[in-house]
């Protein structure tokens, strides 16, 4: 039997194969530059043509967490465990949030429609129309009055706002996919209102709660302008230590830099790839019916 | 009012949805024991009603009584009624197990009587080896014996089946017909179930009432509906190959010798002399009238027989041990089921004869005259 007999429907040849990785080394070519230069000492990280065989070193790792004098004194946290911590805390709380207001409110959206649900609906669209910064300095003064600024309230409240539409309109969208005979049967076998929520409605949007939480912890993780603006020396978040790391008398230490950047992508890969068969069934639900 | 009672009563019960009437004033009585189906086509109101009854739709107007209570205020799960749906519902992240296990958590038993209750209802319905799957590893046969599990697994006081059969292929369909209506005789309880497929309704029901746009056109039992529909919609709705209606007016019409009258009908350019009900000698000479006939009412006579109608044979559509033909007289489709050995070609001229008894007249507002 031939390989050719042997091949899946519909599977790709080798030259197909070869060329889509050959495309998709080109996107990654930069993670992977950046991986590489984390672990280069700052001769290698700064040599051309790029090296790409070098002695690795854990150095830049080592000073991600602690700086050394240039006396040679005592080694001193940079504090970055504290805004690995935050990114994480930050990130995870107002997602958390989001998910928990947002499918509560999905599901009265989908189930309970008020008067005139589409209008209150397409407000809600309407706040992410605009790029956010937009709002930066009213924001930024409300901040200020309410004594919000460099506080974890203030800017996990102000995530959770951000992320909310999103949550709402995907979870609804689960929602209203769902088959509702199945809900009636569930009041037909004595179930009350919560419970058809709770034990009916919910586990069959499992899938769909992970692809939103993913999607949302990735904007939320990345996101700068509001961290930079909003927060202070204790509740900073990783990408605005990433901005302050270059600079200094030095000029960049691109060798430290990359190595903030690797330790900060690890978590969102490794949330990815731990929710990725319910990411795939979350962003094809609904595209198979019954 | 007894504590034994179980049946279900509906008296004027009006559906209206915004600028329709969905189901419009309808009486029905199912007693204990009893399966009623409600047959009619589509958008005919018959799953509104059912729903109604569920308590899955308000009722606009009219009496939903269960057991002696109205039953109109009650949500769903405060009506104590068992439902299967058409597509199932079954819940996709439980069990069949669990499945069949959910509503009896509702009436409080215990890990034991819940237990005992599955083994019983998975024994009656084949369901002990797949127990332990979930509904997607299900056929659709495995998930039909499922859902009527789930809803008989209980007491409720009545049972209600929404187009129970339609998803499953032929051959399946026979075998659940058989099996639904074994397990719904050992139920003393009212059994409703919706179809649009007469065979259905004509195999399972003790009583069958046929629902056209929101009103029911007639409830009786399976044989009746057959040999006595009341009206023109259901003698064309109920059988297969459908009902021969042909216009005639009614020439005169005496009593005969041995109580049954005569009358002379003049139909698709001919006269002639039939026997038929009693009730026809209160028509007046001159009425317009339907006559109805069976396919299997009609027998081949040669032409130029006396009191036959006489036509052309235009198709013959041969159906296993019968023919069903097609004779055209005048632009009028008459068509008759003869067996397969009969000797007939397609352009020969043949007589068609009604057998005797077995002619319905309908008046002019198409109602059986009887």
């Amino acid at each position: 039997m031939s390989n050719r007999e042997v091949r899946a429907i519909g599977e790709a040849g080798w030259g197909r194969t070869l060329g889509a990785a050959v495309i998709s080394l080109v996107y990654f070519f930069p993670v992977l530059f950046i991986i590489l230069t984390s672990f280069k000492t700052r001769q290698d990280a700064l040599a051309w043509p790029i090296k790409f065989i070098f002695t690795p070193t854990l150095s830049n790792f080592v000073s991600v967490f602690f700086r050394t004098t240039v006396e040679g004194g005592e080694a001193e946290a940079t504090g970055f465990g504290l805004y690995f911590f935050n990114s994480l805390f930050i990130g995870g709380s107002s997602v958390l949030l989001a998910l928990l207001i947002g499918t509560a409110a999905a599901y009265a959206f989908s189930r309970f429609p008020l008067k005139g649900n589409d209008t209150y609906l397409f407000m809600i669209l309407t706040t992410r129309m605009m790029p956010p910064i937009i709002a930066i300095i009213p924001i930024f003064v409300l901040f200020r009055i309410f004594g919000l600024s460099g506080t974890y309230v203030g800017i996990i409240a102000l995530y959770t706002a951000f992320n909310l539409p999103f949550s709402i309109w995907m979870v609804k969208s689960f929602f209203d996919d769902l088959d509702r005979d199945i809900e009636d049967a569930a009041r037909m076998d004595g179930s009350s209102e919560w419970k058809v929520f709770r034990r009916i409605c919910l586990p069959q949007v499992y899938a769909g709660l992970a692809a939103t939480f993913v999607f949302a912890i990735i904007l939320t993780w990345n996101e700068f302008v509001f961290a930079l603006l909003l927060t202070g020396t204790q509740t900073r978040t990783v990408p605005v230590q990433i901005v302050r790391t270059i600079g200094g008398s030095m000029g960049v230490d691109w060798g430290l830099l990359s190595a903030l950047e690797t330790l900060f992508i690890i978590p969102v890969v490794l949330v990815t790839f731990a929710l990725q068969n319910q990411l795939l069934r979350g962003v094809t639900f609904g595209t198979i019916r019954r | 009012m007894s504590e034994t009672r179980s049946d279900i009563r509906l008296s004027g019960v009006t559906k209206r949805f915004v600028n329709l009437v969905a189901v419009d004033s309808v009486d029905l009585t199912v007693d204990s024991g009893e399966v009623m189906c409600l047959l009619g086509p589509s958008g005919c109101g018959k799953t509104t009603t059912l729903r109604m009854i569920a308590g899955l739709e308000s009722a606009s107007d009219g009496d939903i009584m269960i057991a002696g209570r109205r039953v109109n205020d009650l949500r769903a799960r405060e009506r104590n009624v068992a439902m299967a749906f058409q597509f199932y519902a079954l819940y996709p992240s439980l069990t069949v197990e669990e499945n069949l296990a959910y509503p009896l958590h509702a009436d409080g038993l215990n890990r034991s009587q819940i237990a005992e209750r599955i083994a019983h209802v998975s024994k009656v319905l084949d369901l002990q080896g797949i127990l332990k799957r979930r509904p997607h590893q299900l056929g659709e046969g495995e998930k039909q014996r499922v859902a009527v599990g789930r809803s008989i697994v209980r007491t409720p006081t009545c049972f209600l089946f929404d187009e129970p059969l339609s998803r499953l292929d032929i051959q399946l369909r026979q075998q659940m017909r058989t099996q639904i209506k074994e397990v719904l005789e050992q139920l003393d309880k009212p059994t409703v179930i919706v179809t649009h497929d007469q065979i259905e309704a004509l195999t399972m029901a003790d009583r069958i009432a046929v629902m056209r746009a929101g009103r029911i056109e007639q409830v009786a039992s399976p044989h009746d509906l057959f040999s006595r529909p009341a009206n023109l919609f259901v003698a064309g709705f109920i059988g297969t190959p459908a009902m021969n209606l042909i216009d005639a007016t009614l020439v005169e019409v005496a009593p005969g010798a041995d109580g049954t009258p005569t009358a002379r009908l003049h139909l698709l350019g001919e006269d002639i002399s039939a026997q038929v009900e009693p009730a026809v000698l209160h028509l007046a000479a001159g009425s317009k009238v339907t006559l109805g006939v069976r396919p299997r009412s009609f027998e081949l006579v040669p032409p130029a027989t006396p009191d036959a109608l006489h036509a052309t044979v235009d198709l013959i559509e041969p159906m296993g041990a019968e023919m069903l033909m097609h004779l055209m007289e005048r632009g009028t489709d008459l068509r008759c089921v003869v067996p397969h050995t009969t000797r007939i070609a397609v352009g020969a001229s043949a007589g068609l004869r009604c057998k005797q008894g077995q002619l319905h007249v309908f008046d002019e507002q198409g109602v059986l005259v009887r």
